[in-house]
C-alpha cells in the first residue's frame, strides 16, 4: 500500500541521495509529511514558514498539478507515481 | 521579409526535407520566410542556433553580451577554441556564416531588459529561452506575453532538463501560470555550483529547435501545455500536464501585469553595495540576540574550533562548505557571520552577497573580540 515520490535532482541532497522513496498512500498531504517525518532536511525545501507548499515547487500526482485537483487533500492511489518539480532557472550556464 | 523563392542551391542544400511528404517546399519557404530570437547563446543556444542555422530559418537574432571561455566548450558546440575571448552572439555568427550563409543572423550582445525587451523581441516570430537566471526568464515571458508571441522554453540542471512551448494567445499557459514566483535568492542551487553533463543541453535545446520549426512550419502539435521531463541518468522522459490559471498576474483572465516591471527586484536580487554596514561589533550582536528579532546567527569555524567555544544559538557550516550548503540558510532572515577574528566570516559574508543575500553582517573581530568584549567565559585561542 504504497506510492512512489520522485525526487528531482536539486532535492537529492536532502534525501540521502534517493531519486524515488517508497510512502505509505494518503491523501498528497499525508505522502508529503511521510517523506519529511523520513527526510527533515527536505521540509524547508517544500514548505515556506506558514507551512504551506513553496509557489516555486510543483507537485503532481500522476501528471496532473495537485493545484487543478484537490490541493493537499487530493488522494493518491495505491501504486501512483508522485512527482516534485521546483523551479530550476539553468540554461547558459555561467562557469565563474 | 526575405524573397521566399529557394534557389537551385539552396534546393540541393535542403533537399532532405523537401522530399519528407509532411514538409516540402512550402514548408521550407516558411522556414526561409521565419524569424527566431534567441535569448542565450550558450549551452541551449549553442544547438538552437546550429541546427535552426541549419535547417534554413530565414533570420535568427541572438541575444547575449557573455564571451567565449574555455570551460564553455565542454557544451555550447556553437563556439569553438577559436573564438575564446569573443562575443558569444557574434562567435555563432561566425559559425553559422559557415554552416548555412543564407541565414541572416543579427548580433544583440548587450543585456535583455525591462527597457529593451519588447522592441528586441518585436521583430520574431518565436521566441526561445535559454538563459539561466530567474529574472530574465520571468522578463522573457511577461514581455512574450505581452507581444502575443511563443515562447519556447528550456532548463537544465545537473543531469536533468525540462522543455515546453508557452503560448497563452494559443490558450496554453505561461510561465507564471507554471511558477507564480521565483525562488528567494539562495535556496535553489545554480548550474556553477551544481555543474551539468555537458550533452545535456544538447538534448533539451535540439527539442526547442524542433518546436520553433514546427511553430514556423505548422507541422506537428506543438509542446502547448505538456512539460518535457528528462532525465539522462535513468534515460527516461516524462510528460506532465499543464494548465493555463485563470487568476495569471500576466495571462489570466484579468491580467494585473501588463507592462514590464523590475525583475531583479521581483526575485529578490538587488544589488547593495559592500559597505560599513556589512560589519556590526560583538557588543552590538550582543544586544541584538536579547531581542525579539534576533538575527540567525552563523559560525563559519571548523568543528574543532567550535568544539572550543561558541557563542550558544549559532549554527555552524564551515566557510569551505558554505557554497554547497546555501539551501540551508534563509534569505530572508536577518544574519550575523562570525569567525575567530573576522577574516574568514568577512569572506562569507561576501560569498552570501554575491548569492542574492542581503540581510548579512560579518561579525568584526570574531569570537576573540566577542570574548573580550562580551563574554570573557569563551576562550580566546
Amino acid at each position: 500500500m504504497a506510492v512512489t515520490v520522485t525526487i528531482p535532482t536539486a532535492l537529492r541532497q536532502y534525501a540521502a541521495g534517493q531519486a524515488a522513496i517508497s510512502i505509505a498512500s494518503g491523501t498528497i498531504g499525508e505522502v508529503l509529511q511521510g517523506l519529511v517525518d523520513a527526510h527533515p532536511q527536505l521540509g524547508r525545501q517544500l514548505y515556506n514558514e506558514q507551512q504551506q507548499l513553496r509557489s516555486f515547487v510543483n507537485v503532481y500526482v500522476g501528471d496532473e498539478d495537485i493545484r487543478y485537483l484537490q490541493g493537499l487533500a487530493t488522494p493518491v492511489p495505491d501504486g501512483e507515481t508522485v512527482s516534485i518539480i521546483p523551479a530550476i532557472a539553468g540554461g547558459v550556464v555561467r562557469d565563474a | 521579409m526575405p524573397d521566399a523563392t529557394l534557389t537551385n542551391e539552396e534546393i540541393r542544400r535542403y533537399s532532405r526535407h523537401l522530399i519528407l511528404p509532411e514538409f516540402g517546399m512550402a514548408a521550407q519557404r516558411q522556414l526561409k520566410q521565419g524569424s527566431v530570437l534567441l535569448i542565450g547563446a550558450g549551452g541551449l543556444g549553442s544547438p538552437l542556433a546550429l541546427y535552426l542555422a541549419a535547417a534554413g530559418v530565414g533570420h535568427l537574432g541572438i541575444v547575449d553580451f557573455d564571451t567565449v571561455d574555455e570551460s564553455n566548450l565542454q557544451r555550447q558546440i556553437a563556439h569553438g577554441t577559436s573564438t575564446v575571448g569573443v562575443n558569444k552572439a557574434l562567435s555563432a555568427r561566425r559559425r553559422i556564416a559557415d554552416l548555412n550563409p543564407h541565414v541572416e543572423v543579427t548580433v544583440i550582445d548587450e543585456p535583455i531588459s525591462s527597457e529593451n525587451a519588447l522592441a528586441l523581441m518585436q521583430p520574431y516570430q518565436v521566441i526561445i529561452d535559454g538563459t539561466d537566471n530567474f529574472p530574465t526568464r520571468y522578463l522573457t515571458n511577461d514581455a512574450a506575453v505581452l507581444l502575443k508571441k511563443p515562447n519556447i522554453y528550456g532548463s537544465i540542471f545537473r543531469f536533468e532538463g525540462q522543455a515546453t512551448v508557452f503560448w497563452p494567445d494559443r490558450g496554453g499557459p505561461c510561465y507564471r501560470c507554471l511558477y507564480p514566483e521565483p525562488p528567494p535568492p539562495g535556496l535553489v542551487p545554480s548550474c556553477a555550483e551544481g555543474g551539468v553533463l555537458g550533452v545535456l543541453p544538447g538534448v533539451i535545446g535540439t527539442i526547442q529547435a524542433t518546436e520553433a520549426i514546427k511553430i514556423l512550419t505548422g507541422t506537428g502539435e506543438p509542446l502547448i501545455g505538456r512539460l518535457m521531463l528528462y532525465d539522462a541518468l535513468t534515460m527516461r522522459f516524462r510528460e506532465l500536464r499543464l494548465r493555463r490559471n485563470p487568476a495569471c498576474p500576466v495571462c489570466g483572465d484579468q491580467p494585473n501585469i501588463t507592462e514590464l516591471i523590475d525583475y531583479q527586484q521581483f526575485c529578490g536580487i538587488v544589488p547593495e553595495p559592500a559597505a560599513a554596514s556589512d560589519e556590526i561589533t560583538p557588543p552590538a550582536v550582543a544586544a541584538w540576540l536579547t531581542r525579539d528579532d534576533r538575527p540567525f546567527l552563523l559560525d563559519v569555524r571548523e568543528a574543532n574550533e567550535w568544539e572550543i567555544g561558541h557563542i550558544a544559538g549559532a549554527v555552524r557550516i564551515s566557510v569551505n562548505e558554505l557554497v554547497n550548503r546555501l539551501n540551508e540558510l534563509d534569505s530572508a532572515v536577518e544574519m550575523v557571520v562570525y569567525c575567530r577574528s573576522g577574516v574568514r566570516s568577512g569572506r562569507a559574508v561576501e560569498m552570501l552577497r554575491q548569492a542574492g543575500f542581503r540581510k548579512v553582517q560579518n561579525m568584526a573581530g570574531g569570537i576573540l573580540r566577542w570574548s573580550a568584549e562580551v563574554d570573557p567565559s569563551i576562550p580566546q585561542y
